[in-house]
């Protein structure tokens, strides 16, 4: 704990050394506001624009949460019909692939073209950058049980269901996981992105990415820079929870999970 | 102590049996009879079919040849009688110990109040009350191994069949989990077919002890382990343990050099 604490004042104490670096920079330099807005002004801004700063995050982690939570339920399932059978696993798994090749930039215009502006294409493209490290890790963690284990469900007869809710689904969970703690991270980026194309249904409110291109157009550098500063925060917040809830599940038998907490 | 009690009837019989991968011949023409009671050991170089016989009569692979009996049914459906403990212990690692010892009855729909009592009274049998609320990551390999060899008495199996099960402990505890294990025996009274690499565990443990040749697997040669129950440390210091180790040696010994 005392040792989390340090770690914590150091981190704290470079991101102070980092502001003041900047803040003096903008003294001694004077440029323009919306070349490099100073700390303060950016400070500023974040107050002054608090409530539509609020409202754009509050847009983007929504459509980021219900891409990702969307992305874990379908590449469960998808996972699940990969763990039946290896033949399934060799006609399907190429396609996964391309899911990940396939620049989301490109695809974008696409999907607004088809759903239309707003959350529902925003939430769409989180869900497909999501959705392949999801697949690929549940699959992975449903496959590898060891064939002993798989033996001794056998012998005391077994049935299929009970191999996987018993045995194959909990063995999954920290592969699974791994796939989660990837795909939070991009998730906020999907987002983000996916509001760069698709924007908003309704002028002047949006998520970051919307508020972002709309900041740019506008040389608000200050509110473009507090946005940037709340989608990273987004990102962090994604990352924590996921990492918590990865240690309250997995603290009393996994080593990962065990070694991360007690550190 | 022996068979006789059940008016020797067979728990295990195999005739003809072969099996094949492929090309290469694992296992020829094996004719064993094993009796209610019995503890067989099965000893041999690698490469003569030992697990591959355990896998035969658990009915988790098939024979090419010849048939198989478990109490004159075949091996997938005198399953509920059998229980197999592995080389390694096996455990779910996401369950305590309480649980895990319990996966067998709950996976053949036990109910839960008969599950807990008999979970309570077999962790109370093989000393692991005291860690009963621990996950496997805590224990030790004599824990883990313990814990497993409770989930398998747990569903109260009449044949019990152990793949080297304490192959990887180191020998203290494993002369004193073989000590506990005749223990249980004598309380529980089920037959086992135990597949070992060590001579020494072999002879303390048997009543008999089955020599196989390798390449194609066969047997080569059985030996009848006399020594007296109930066997403990003192068995082991003994003249007559001691000459037969040597005459299992010297058999595993022409084995190898064949």
């Amino acid at each position: 704990m005392k040792k989390q604490i340090l770690t914590l004042l150091n981190a704290l104490a470079v991101f102070a050394a980092f502001l003041l670096l900047w803040q003096g920079l903008d003294l001694l330099l004077h440029l323009p506001p919306y070349m490099l807005p100073s700390p303060a002004a950016v400070g500023r801004a974040v107050l002054a624009r608090f409530p539509s700063l609020v409202a754009s995050l509050a847009i983007t982690s929504e459509e980021a949460a219900g891409g990702l939570a969307a992305s874990i339920v379908v590449g469960l399932l998808i996972g699940l019909l990969f763990a039946q059978s290896r033949w399934i696993r060799r006609m399907l798994y190429p396609y996964t692939i391309l899911l990940q090749t396939v620049p989301i930039v490109a695809v974008a215009p696409l999907i607004l073209m088809w759903a239309g502006p707003g959350t529902l294409s925003v939430t769409l493209v989180a869900f497909i950058i999501c959705l392949a490290p999801i697949i690929a890790n549940a699959t992975q963690g449903l496959i590898s049980v060891e064939p002993n284990l798989i033996h001794l469900f056998l012998m005391h007869n077994a049935s299929r269901w009970q191999i996987l809710t018993r045995l194959r689904l909990p063995h999954a969970v920290p592969s699974l996981f791994v796939g989660i703690r990837i795909a939070a991270g991009i998730s906020v980026i999907g987002a983000i992105t996916g509001e760069l194309f698709a924007g908003s249904s309704r002028v002047g409110e949006g998520g970051l990415g919307y508020s972002i291109l709309y900041a740019s157009a506008q040389l608000q550098t200050d509110y473009l820079f507090a946005l940037v500063l709340a989608a990273t925060v987004l990102g962090f917040a994604f990352f924590f929870l996921v990492m918590f809830l990865e240690w309250y599940f997995l603290h009393n038998w996994h080593e990962s999970a065990r070694t991360t907490a007690e550190e | 102590m022996l068979g006789t009690t059940a008016g020797e009837a067979c728990m295990v019989t195999l005739s003809g049996v072969s099996k094949r991968y492929g090309s290469t011949t694992v296992l020829q023409q094996i004719d064993l009879a094993i009796v209610q009671g019995e503890f067989v050991s099965l000893i041999g170089p690698s490469g003569c079919g030992k697990s591959t016989l355990l896998k035969l009569i658990s009915g988790l692979t098939n024979a090419s040849e010849g048939s198989i009996l478990v109490e004159g049914r075949a091996p997938v459906q005198a399953r509920k009688t059998i229980s197999y403990i592995f080389q390694d212990a096996t455990l779910l690692p996401w369950r305590t110990v309480t649980r895990n010892v319990g996966l067998g009855l709950e996976l053949e729909h036990v109910d839960s109040k008969t599950r807990k009592a008999k979970v309570q009274s077999l962790l109370e049998l093989v000393g692991l009350s005291h860690v009963a609320r621990a996950f496997p990551r805590q224990l030790s390999g004599g824990m883990k191994m313990r814990v497993s060899v409770a989930r398998a008495l747990a569903t109260t199996p009449r044949l019990l069949l152990m793949d080297e099960p304490f192959g990887a402990l180191d020998e203290m505890t494993r002369d004193r989990l073989n000590e506990e294990l005749l223990r249980l025996r004598a309380e529980q009274n089920w037959t086992a077919v135990f597949v070992t690499h060590s001579v020494a565990e072999a002879v303390f443990l048997s009543t008999r002890i089955i020599v196989l040749a390798p390449s194609p697997g066969r047997i080569a040669q059985e030996i009848s382990i006399t020594l007296p129950f109930p066997r403990s440390r003192v068995t082991r210091e003994s003249p007559e343990f001691e000459s037969l180790v040597t005459t299992v040696s010297r058999a595993l010994r022409g084995v190898h050099s064949a």
